[in-house]
């Protein structure tokens, strides 16, 4: 056989983050062409996001954690690329993938489980233009995006996601004001409300309205993972050494200021997940970052066609998804952390480079990915039960609070489309009031719409991962071989 | 313990460039995007709505959420959390659809 | 929207109503629509005149207190343009035919067409104005109907899945059966658009509605750019065409909510709802050829609908003289937004036993022959579609 890189299977990564780079080290290291596709200026993703080159940080592991791993993958991908085994587009945003009958039979021998496939990804911050890069299989390590659920002043400059404010500290080193409050729920805040310390931020508290406690119900999961039980004792001890108070069953009534943020009103939960009237209280603040979980990024997988189970894409033992070609790792197949997309990757790359060459991968092969795998995805079932958003959040969102950011439709409007127009599912609720109709397409409102009009919180589907100008449209692309 | 991000990460930004933004000259450092350019000299919204007209910034950070949607060099609907300042670009407020006839 | 203006029409004629959808409210095709009162896409002949009557009702409808803002009800007239002069001349002769029939027409210069659209492209041959074209939002105009015809008497039932239509032992109709229980009555109209061949199988008739699938791209919000409904000539040729291979015509048009709509493809692929970007590349490309400025105007979403589909492209309304009890009101292709008023208005005054103020014979649910031809009867037995809604009336 010919050793020529052309002639090699193709795969196509979407997303540059641990799973996506996990997968094309793997694929890459047994032979597989990979060309990894991805927004943003450097390899990294969400949990690896690295400061500008332009700023010249010197340490930059400060605002990192198993920064050894990312040493291993970022030299393990420059390997590749100086061999020519890896191309990586950067500043390449997908906006589509689209499976195409294979005519040209110039595709690998295994037609029965890869496609041909074109990425269509707009270029740079400009976005005027769009290439496409043909695959015979491809990769979604699309990731995740945080899930906000609304409450009153939530719109005012200064209140951002957790997640949010984490990113522009790793990747612009800047931070959003003097004094932080961070809240919500979730595993993301005590890191969030680290790094924001660290980094010089005042921050004033901690607000959790789920209590860590328990997690003691689920002792003999926690005894199998002790690892995260001395990372939680660690960022504790963080926490402690910048004077940050925690306050759990707690949650943001609300968020006050003119123009932009100047306080929030914190409050103690019952066991009901209700506010515990007379225990509001206001702290100062300029920057609330804020988050209630994780949800997927499923846009492409849903226009492919690819089943989800729950929030994420459905995939099978090897990370395949049920359309033929198309594979899945990370947090697009569920929220688990980096770690566990590390494992996910890993596998899906090992599966791709054998499946790429008509062969049943071995199971023993990934073993111990796969054990890894189970073990965290049952420990993330666990922090999924204990972190909640409080039970009873609705009440707290008035009548004027607006839902969704982009159409400004206030809550009023879901409860009247529900009581009194006759809407009864979110794609109804939406027709009739225009939430989720905005430039996010309902990604940060979604999960509120549903939660207000009393509804399952069923994906909305989205032809087009992100806006794409008509004349971009209109034009045939041209291609990236 | 460090007083800013920079000190932090021991950071040796390359040389600081400006731009302005509605007029108003700032100092940015290189590789900052838009919005860490702003956030850097204070600024914390850039956007007004087009229903009511409220100011608007940086809410998810990482693109997806469309709120820090600003006008750069004449081009509108950018998102300031994305797109890398340049040397003297020209950022101004955007007001509603940020077109305008 | 069908069935939520006859049941407006028949209560407000003094009937007792009952509707029963297996959705929720516009979880069909209405849902998927863009809201078109259209006069300026039909020939002379029946289609026509229950448009006109349609328009008229709207106006009427749209004259109630607060609902012309509720529904988003723009009577802001329709331009469709020819690119050619043979064009142009077709486009000429069909308006001419259309003004006999009582349809108002003014043909427009190319110099005049940048006053009415500024930014419509250059260099077309001309056009024709028409007036009467008008638009609402679909969805809120269905629930606002939903709404007057409770108002008024009527009770909704959503999320009620029609299994079995109820017959005496002589045959005639006597209700129908749902997920959810019974519902009696001496009348059911079926108004279950695209799903109405498989009601009508219920109640024993064949009845060939058939899919035609269409897709809508959405742009970010924008000030009024496109004033009006904009389309080109040919779309009217490929309305009427029973091709059942893919065509595209450029429909653009404003909204008041700021996004602009651009259509339309037709193609008979049954109920396949994945996504197909040739299709929306096609549509792009007809849209920035009228209007050079959305190259640069960003796609945000697009979806999908099935237009009820009949072989001779006009609706089913009236009594079935197959079975006693049965009346329908479905079938009206991409036009159903725009005839719903005429529908219920002609339905109510059949289900009161007047006399309608049009000839329903063109309508005649039993017109077509009692064997679909092979090719039909393929796609009919595409038809299963568990998860979109019947919108079936119960009169009593």
């Amino acid at each position: 056989m010919t050793d020529r890189m052309a002639d090699r299977p193709h795969l196509a990564v979407i997303g540059a983050g641990p799973a996506g780079l996990a997968a094309t080290l793997a694929a890459a290291g047994r032979g597989v062409r990979v060309t990894l596709v991805d927004s943003a200026a450097e390899a990294g993703g969400q949990f690896y996001r690295q400061p500008a080159t332009g700023l010249g940080a010197r340490r930059p592991q400060a605002l990192h954690h198993q920064w050894r791993t990312w040493e291993r993958l970022r030299d393990g991908l420059a390997a590749h690329i100086a061999a020519g085994r890896v191309t990586h587009l950067t500043d390449h945003h997908v906006w589509s993938v689209e499976r195409q009958s294979d005519t040209s039979g110039t595709t690998s021998g295994a037609s029965d489980t890869t496609g041909v496939f074109a990425v269509h990804a707009l270029l740079g911050p400009e976005q005027e233009e769009s290439v496409a890069v043909r695959a015979d299989a491809v990769l979604l390590a699309t990731g995740g995006y945080e899930k906000v659920l609304p409450f009153p002043g939530w719109t005012l400059p200064g209140v951002l996601t957790a997640g949010g404010a984490q990113a522009m500290l790793k990747g612009g080193l800047v931070l959003p004001g003097r004094t932080a409050v961070v809240a919500g729920t979730g595993p993301l805040l005590m890191p969030v409300a680290v790094g924001l310390a660290s980094a010089g931020a005042k921050v004033a508290a901690l607000v959790e309205s789920a209590d860590p406690k328990a997690f003691a119900r689920h002792a003999r999961v926690l005894a199998a993972h002790p690892g995260k039980l001395a990372e939680g004792a660690r960022y504790a001890a963080e926490l402690a050494r910048h004077w940050v108070r925690a306050h759990v069953r707690h949650t943001v009534v609300a968020a006050h200021g003119t123009g932009r943020l100047e306080a929030v009103t914190v409050a103690a939960l019952d066991g009901a997940g209700r506010v515990r009237a007379g225990t509001e209280r206001r702290i100062p603040c300029d920057t609330l970052a804020v988050g209630h979980g994780m949800l997927p990024h499923i846009d492409l997988a849903e226009a492919l066609g690819c089943g989800l189970d729950g929030a994420g894409v459905a995939v099978d033992d090897e990370q395949r998804t049920d359309v033929p070609g198309v594979w899945a790792a990370g947090e697009t197949t569920g929220i688990g952390g980096a770690v566990l997309s590390l494992a996910e990757g890993n596998i899906a790359g090992l599966s791709i480079a054998a499946r790429l060459n008509s062969r049943t991968p071995d199971r023993s092969w990934y073993a111990s990915a796969a054990k890894a795998r189970a073990g965290l995805r049952e420990f993330f079932a666990v922090v999924d039960s204990v972190y909640a958003p409080p039970a009873q959040w609705a009440e707290q969102v008035t009548d004027d609070t607006v839902v969704c950011r982009c159409e400004e439709v206030p809550a009023a409007a879901i409860r009247e489309a529900v009581d009194e127009l006759g809407a009864g599912d979110v794609r109804t609720v939406k027709l009739l009031t225009r939430a989720g109709m905005g430039w996010c397409q309902g990604r940060m409102c979604g999960p509120a719409v549903a939660g207000l009009a009393g509804c399952a919180a069923t994906p909305s589907r989205r032809p087009f991962a992100r806006p794409v100008p008509l004349g971009v449209l209109a034009r045939e692309p041209g291609q990236i071989q | 313990m460090p007083r800013s991000p920079l000190e932090l990460v021991h950071a040796r930004p390359g040389p600081a460039f400006t731009l302005t933004f509605d007029d108003r000259e700032i100092t940015v450092l290189p590789g900052q995007t838009v919005a860490a350019a702003l956030w850097s000299a204070g600024i914390t919204s850039w956007r007004t709505t087009r229903g009511s007209g409220e100011p608007r910034g940086v809410f998810c950070g990482i693109g997806v959420c469309f709120d820090c949607l600003v006008t750069v060099n004449g081009r509108t609907n950018q998102r300031a959390c994305l797109v890398r300042a340049e040397p003297g670009d020209v950022i101004r407020t955007q007001e509603g659809t940020g077109h305008h006839d | 929207m069908v069935g939520a203006a006859s049941a407006l029409y028949a209560v407000r004629a003094g009937l007792s109503v009952v509707l029963v959808d297996r959705g929720p409210v516009a979880g069909g095709t209405t849902g998927a629509g863009e809201g078109n009162l259209l006069v300026s896409d039909k020939e002379p002949g029946p289609e026509l005149e229950l448009a006109l009557l349609s328009g008229r009702l709207w106006a009427d409808i749209a004259a109630e207190p607060g609902v012309a803002e509720a529904v988003e009800y723009e009577a802001k007239g329709g331009l469709v343009v020819a690119s050619g002069v043979e064009g142009l001349a077709a486009l000429e002769g069909f308006a001419d035919g259309q003004r006999s029939a009582g349809v108002e027409a003014v043909s427009v210069a190319p110099g005049q067409l940048h006053d009415l659209e500024p930014y419509l492209a250059d260099g077309l041959a001309g056009g024709v104005l028409y007036p009467q074209d008008a638009q609402v939002m679909p969805t809120l105009a269905a629930a606002h109907l939903v709404r007057l015809a409770r108002a008024a008497g009527a009770s909704l039932r959503t999320g009620w899945t029609v299994t079995e239509v109820l017959r005496t032992a002589a045959g005639a109709v006597r209700g129908v059966r749902t997920s959810r229980g019974d519902v009696h009555a001496p009348a059911v109209v079926n108004a279950a658009g695209t799903w109405g061949g498989e009601l009508a199988a219920l109640a024993g008739v064949s009845l060939p509605v058939l899919p035609r699938r269409g897709f809508v791209l959405v742009t970010e919000p924008l000030p009024r750019r496109v004033r009006r409904k904009v389309y080109a000539a040919d779309y009217v040729a490929d309305v009427a065409s029973d091709s059942a291979a893919l065509q595209t015509s450029p429909v653009v048009e404003g909204t008041a909510a700021g996004p602009v709509l651009i259509g339309a493809s037709r193609e008979r692929v049954g109920f396949d709802r994945s996504f197909s970007l040739p299709v929306a590349r096609a549509l792009a490309a007809g849209a920035t050829r009228l209007f050079p400025f959305l190259e640069g105007v960003q796609a945000m979403r697009a979806y999908l609908g099935f237009r009820p589909y009949m072989p001779d492209h006009l609706p089913a309304i009236g009594p079935d003289p197959r079975v006693p009890g049965l009346f329908h009101a479905c079938g009206h292709e991409g036009a159903g937004i725009g005839l719903a008023t005429g529908t219920g208005h002609l339905i109510a005054q059949v289900l009161a036993e007047k006399a309608p103020d049009l000839d329903l014979a063109p309508f005649r649910p039993d017109r077509f022959p009692a064997d679909p031809a092979p090719e039909e009867l393929e796609e009919l037995e595409e038809l299963e579609e568990p998860e979109e809604p019947e919108e079936p009336e119960e009169v009593s």
